[in-house]
C-alpha cells in the first residue's frame, strides 16, 4: 500500500523540510517557494506526499486521505474539540514551531484574571480563528452569554473595540505587550506534532515511516509565566468611538487599494506596500484605521465593528449566501482587483459540466462529490443550484488548487489568468462570476447623522476614481 | 440510490404511533384532570438561555445540537431543544409570569448528541412543570401524576428513587469544598458518578461516617432520614431542612401507599435542581426524572419563584407498553367491479356513510390482501351492492348502505 503523507506550507515549512532532511527521506521539491504541492521523497519513491496549509491538514488526516500529517497541535485540537469522536490520533510532538495559545484581553478592558470575564461584559464577544476552541472555552468557564465571530487572521488587532476576548496563539509572549495586549491563561501549549489517522495505523505498516519521523521524545520546554498583568499600559491609544471606521485589506489587495486610496486622495499614513502596523493613521479627522483580511471584513461591518471597507465582492457574496437578511450591502464597486470565480475540475475526467459529476455518483463510480472551496458558501449554493446529487463541501484555507484530484472532485476557486489552474492540469468547467474588489457598508448605521457627512465624503472621493477605473 | 435515514435518528411507524399516541393521550387526560395546561415550546431556542452556571452542564452543552441560524452573523447561536424544563421557564417567563400557580405539561421532543448513534438523538418526553409552589405536597402531587400515567399504561411495578440536590449541596458546603469544586463533583454526580462524592476525604469524622451510609443505603421509610440525622451530628444543622423536607416527601408517599426508595446516590440529570430529585422507574427500567428547581427561574432572569416538575421518557415507554393487535373487526373494504363514473360514486358514497356513522370503511384500490378485514362490501357491474361476511362466508344482497348498518349492528 502506497502511504501518503500530508506537510504543512507556511510557517513551519522550512523547520519541517529540516527535519525531514535530517531523516534522511531526501525530498525534492519541497522548499520555499517551491510551486510544486506533490514533494517527492528518493528514499521512498512510493511515499505519496502533499502540501496543504497547515490547517487543512488535521482534516485530511481524519478523513483518511492521508495517513500522516505534520501541523501544528493547535489545529488539531481544533478539530478533535468538535468531533472528539474522530479517527485522528496524536502521535508526538516534534520539538519545533512552538505556538501556545492564549486567551488575551485588551490592556484597556480593565480585566486582569479569567474569572472576570463573566462580570465585565454583558456578551462577551470573542473573535478567534480557533472558533471551536473558543467555543469550548466560552462554555468551560461558563459564560453566561457569548458571541464567536470566526476571523481568518490579525486577531490582535481586534480588542477592544471589536472583540472583548481573544483566542490567539503566538509564539513569542512578549509580544502580546507591543500589541497593547495581556494574556489571561495559556490554553493549549502547541507546537509542530505528527498525527495520523487510525485505521492506518491499525491496518497499515508505516513503521520506516515512523522511525524516521521519531525525535519526538524531545524535552519538554518549561512553559514562560505569563506576564504579571499589574502596571501595563497600552501602547494603543484608543480613538474617537464617534470617528468613521474604515478597514483595509491586508495580503495581495493590500497595494492595488493603497494606490486607489493615494489616488482618490485619502492618504494614510503606515498602509503602504508591505504591512507596516494594523492600525495605520489617515490624514483626515475622525477617520480610524484597522489592517484585517478581506475575508473577515463582511461579518464585522454586518457586526457593526466598522462602517465601511474595503473587500472582494466575492467575499461579500460568500458572506450573503450563508447570512440572507445580513445588513451589509456593497455601497461602490471599485473597479480593481478583478478575479473570476469558477468551477474547476483536474482534466483526466472525462465530463466537461457538473452533470457529468453527477452522473459519476449515478454510476457509482464515484461515492461522494467532494467540493472543495474557500468560499464554503458559494461552494455549497453552487452545489445547490446545480442540483449536485449527494456532495459534501470541503472548506480550505488556501492552496485549495492542490486539492485536485486527490483530495477534491470539483474545487470553486478565484483565478486571475487561468495560468495557475493550467499549470495544476486543471479545467474550468463553469464561471460562477467576476468579482473586484468593492466598498461595503451596514445599512443600518451608515447614516447615523453623527458619520453621515464624513462617510458620505469618503464614499465621493472614492466614486470618483471607482468610476474612472470601471469605464477603463 | 436509497438514502438511509440519519444516523441517531428514529423512524416512529404505524405501530409505534398508535402506541405514542395513546401514552400522550393518557397522560394528556390526567395532567387535564388535574388541572395542568398544556404547552408547546419552539424546536430553536437561544444558546445562551443554557449556558448560565446553575442550567446546563459544560458536559451537556458539548452534546447540544447548536449552529447558527441563517441571520446568525452576530456569532450568537441557536439549539435544538436540548431537554424541556428551561424552555418551559422561559416559556412561562415571557407569557405566564403574572399567574401565582401555573401547571404546564407537554409532549415534546429533545436534541442530544450521543456518541455511537446506536441510542436516539431525537427524544420524546411528557413533561408536567408545577411553577409557584414550594410545599413538599406540590412534589408529591407530581409524583402521584407520574405515578397515575405509569400505572394506567400497565407496564409493570412502578416505583420512585428519592434523591435530594439540596442535601448533596449542603453536603458539599460542610465538605469545605470551594465553589469550583462544588460545581465539578455536583457535575459528575449529576452524570451518574456519585463517588466522586465519597472520594472526598474531608469534613469531620461524623460526616465520614455518615457519607456511606447515606450514599449506600437505599432507605424505604422516613426511618432511614432518622437515623442519618443521629449519625450526622455537627453538620446536621446544615442539613436539617433538607432532610426535613425529604422526610416529609416520604411519609407522604408512604400515607398514600406510593412505592419510594431514598436513594441519595440516584441523584442524576439537571444542574437546576435544588430540591428533591426523581427517577422513577417502571418494570425496573428508567422512565422517568425530575426535581425540583427553585433557583432555576431566577436564574433565566425572573423572580424568585420556586417550581418543581417531572418528564416521562416516551421512547422507554413506547418499548415497554404492548399495544393490543388491531382488530379485522368491523372493518369494511368497499368497491365497484366496473370502472365507471356511477359505480365509483356510489362506493365513494357508501364508505362516507359508513364512515359517518362510525365504522372503519376503506376504499378497494386494488388491495391485495382482504384478510384485514372482515366485510366486503362490493358493487358488481349490474345490480346492486353485496356484503359478504368473510368471517362465515355469508353474503347477502343490499339495496343501500343504511342497510349494511342494519346487518353490521346484528353482527355484533
Amino acid at each position: 500500500m502506497r502511504l501518503r503523507l500530508a506537510l504543512p506550507k507556511g510557517r513551519l515549512l522550512a523547520e519541517t523540510a529540516a527535519l525531514l532532511e535530517r531523516t534522511g527521506l531526501e525530498l525534492l521539491d519541497y522548499a520555499e517557494g517551491s510551486r510544486s504541492y506533490r514533494p517527492r521523497s528518493a528514499k521512498f519513491p512510493e511515499l505519496f506526499l502533499k502540501v496543504f496549509q497547515e490547517k487543512d491538514i488535521p482534516i485530511q488526516v481524519a478523513i483518511g486521505n492521508y495517513d500522516l500529517g505534520i501541523c501544528g497541535l493547535d489545529w488539531v485540537e481544533e478539530l478533535s474539540v468538535r468531533y472528539p469522536s474522530g479517527d485522528l490520533v496524536k502521535v508526538g510532538a516534534l520539538g519545533y514551531g512552538k505556538s501556545d495559545l492564549y486567551v488575551v484581553v485588551s490592556s484597556h478592558a480593565g480585566v486582569t484574571a479569567v474569572g472576570e470575564i463573566n462580570d465585565r461584559f454583558d456578551t462577551v464577544r470573542i473573535v478567534s480563528e480557533y472558533q471551536n476552541l473558543a467555543e469550548t472555552f466560552a462554555l468551560k468557564m461558563r459564560l453566561r452569554r457569548f458571541k464567536v465571530l470566526p476571523i481568518w487572521g490579525a486577531a490582535e488587532v481586534y480588542p477592544p473595540e471589536s472583540a472583548d476576548v481573544v483566542i490567539m496563539a503566538q509564539t513569542a509572549i512578549d509580544e502580546f505587550a507591543k500589541q497593547g495586549l495581556i494574556p489571561l491563561a495559556r490554553i493549549l501549549a502547541s507546537g509542530a506534532f505528527l498525527i495520523a489517522n487510525r485505521n492506518s495505523l491499525a491496518k497499515a505498516d508505516m513503521s520506516k515511516l515512523i522511525t524516521c519521523l521519531r525525535p519526538f521524545e524531545v524535552e519538554a520546554e518549561e512553559a514562560q509565566p505569563l506576564p504579571s498583568v499589574a502596571g501595563v499600559k497600552s501602547k494603543i491609544a484608543l480613538k474617537n468611538e464617534k470617528g468613521v471606521r474604515l478597514a483595509l485589506p491586508d495580503g495581495h489587495q493590500q497595494r492595488p487599494t493603497m494606490e486607489f486610496l493615494v489616488k482618490a486622495g485619502l492618504n494614510i499614513g503606515g498602509y503602504a506596500e508591505a504591512l507596516e502596523t494594523r492600525r495605520p493613521t489617515p490624514e483626515l479627522p475622525d477617520v480610524s484605521v484597522k489592517v484585517i483580511r478581506p475575508q473577515d471584513m463582511p461579518l464585522q461591518v454586518a457586526n457593526e465593528n466598522f462602517d465601511l471597507a474595503i473587500t472582494g465582492e466575492d467575499w461579500l457574496k460568500d458572506h450573503v449566501y450563508r447570512f440572507p437578511s445580513s445588513p451589509v450591502e456593497e455601497i461602490l464597486d471599485l473597479g480593481f482587483g478583478w478575479v473570476t470565480v469558477v468551477a474547476v475540475v483536474s482534466r483526466d475526467l472525462p465530463l466537461d459540466d457538473t452533470r457529468g459529476l453527477s452522473d459519476l455518483v449515478k454510476e457509482g463510480r464515484l461515492p461522494t462529490i467532494r467540493v472543495a472551496s474557500e468560499y464554503v458558501n458559494i461552494a455549497d449554493k453552487y452545489a445547490r443550484d446545480k442540483h449536485l446529487e449527494r456532495y459534501k463541501v470541503i472548506p480550505t484555507w488556501g492552496a485549495s488548487e492542490a486539492f485536485l484530484p486527490e483530495d477534491a472532485d470539483l474545487l470553486i476557486e478565484n483565478t486571475e489568468t487561468g495560468e495557475t489552474l493550467n499549470r495544476h492540469n486543471l479545467k474550468i468547467i463553469d464561471t460562477l462570476f467576476q468579482s473586484s474588489a468593492c466598498l461595503i457598508g451596514n445599512r443600518n448605521t451608515l447614516f447615523q447623522p453623527s458619520k453621515k457627512g464624513r462617510i458620505e465624503h469618503i464614499i465621493k472621493v472614492m466614486e470618483k476614481v471607482a468610476r474612472e477605473k470601471v469605464s477603463k | 440510490m436509497r438514502v438511509p435515514r440519519c444516523k441517531g435518528m428514529r423512524d416512529l411507524l404505524p405501530e409505534d404511533m398508535a402506541k405514542f399516541r395513546h401514552i400522550e393521550g393518557l397522560f394528556r387526560g390526567c395532567c387535564l384532570k388535574q388541572g395542568y395546561e398544556e404547552v408547546r415550546t419552539p424546536t430553536l431556542e437561544y444558546l445562551h438561555l443554557f449556558t448560565a452556571t446553575g442550567t446546563l452542564t459544560p458536559g451537556m452543552l458539548g452534546r447540544v445540537y447548536s449552529f447558527l441560524d441563517w441571520d446568525g452573523w452576530s456569532g450568537e447561536r441557536v439549539v435544538l431543544r436540548p431537554e424541556g424544563t428551561i424552555p418551559a421557564a422561559r416559556l412561562y417567563l415571557e407569557n405566564l409570569e403574572r399567574n401565582d400557580m401555573t401547571k404546564l405539561f407537554y409532549v415534546e421532543n429533545t436534541f442530544t448528541f450521543e456518541e455511537t448513534g446506536e441510542e436516539n438523538r431525537e427524544r420524546w418526553q411528557c413533561g408536567a412543570e408545577l411553577i409557584g409552589s414550594s410545599l413538599p405536597l406540590a412534589d408529591v402531587e407530581l409524583i402521584l401524576l407520574a405515578f397515575e400515567v405509569l400505572e394506567k399504561l400497565g407496564i409493570g411495578a412502578v416505583e420512585v428513587k428519592l434523591s435530594h440536590a439540596g442535601l448533596i449541596k449542603a453536603l458539599m458546603v460542610e465538605l469545605g469544598l470551594g465553589p469550583a469544586e462544588q460545581t465539578e463533583i455536583w457535575d459528575q454526580i449529576l452524570e451518574g458518578n456519585v463517588k466522586a462524592l465519597e472520594e472526598v476525604k474531608a469534613g469531620d469524622a461524623d460526616l465520614q461516617r455518615a457519607l456511606p451510609i447515606l450514599l449506600d443505603i437505599k432507605g424505604s421509610s422516613p426511618g432511614f432520614v432518622e437515623n442519618i440525622r443521629a449519625l450526622l451530628g455537627k453538620a446536621l444543622p446544615k442539613l436539617e431542612p433538607s432532610l426535613n423536607n425529604l422526610a416529609t416527601i416520604a411519609e407522604l408517599l408512604g400515607a398514600m401507599e406510593c412505592p419510594y426508595q431514598i436513594d441519595i446516590a440516584s441523584g442524576r440529570g439537571f444542574e437546576y435542581y435544588t430540591g428533591v430529585m426523581l427517577q422513577f422507574y417502571a418494570a425496573a427500567q428508567s422512565v422517568g426524572g425530575g426535581g425540583r428547581y427553585d433557583d432555576l427561574i431566577p436564574l433565566v432572569g425572573g423572580a424568585p419563584v420556586p417550581a418543581s416538575g417531572f418528564a416521562l421518557y416516551m421512547d422507554q415507554l413506547m418499548d415497554l407498553f404492548q399495544i393490543e393487535e388491531r382488530s379485522p373487526e368491523q372493518r369494511i373494504l368497499v368497491g365497484s367491479e366496473g370502472g365507471d363514473v356511477k359505480g365509483m360514486k356510489a362506493c365513494l358514497e357508501a364508505a362516507r356513510f359508513l364512515n359517518e356513522a362510525g365504522y372503519h370503511a376503506e376504499l378497494d384500490l386494488g388491495t391485495k390482501a382482504v384478510t384485514g378485514y372482515r366485510w366486503i362490501l362490493s358493487l358488481p357491474k349490474e345490480g346492486r351492492f353485496q356484503l359478504t361476511d368473510q368471517s362465515t362466508g355469508v353474503k347477502s344482497e343490499v339495496a343501500s348502505a343504511a342497510e349494511v348498518l342494519e346487518i353490521l349492528g346484528g353482527s355484533g
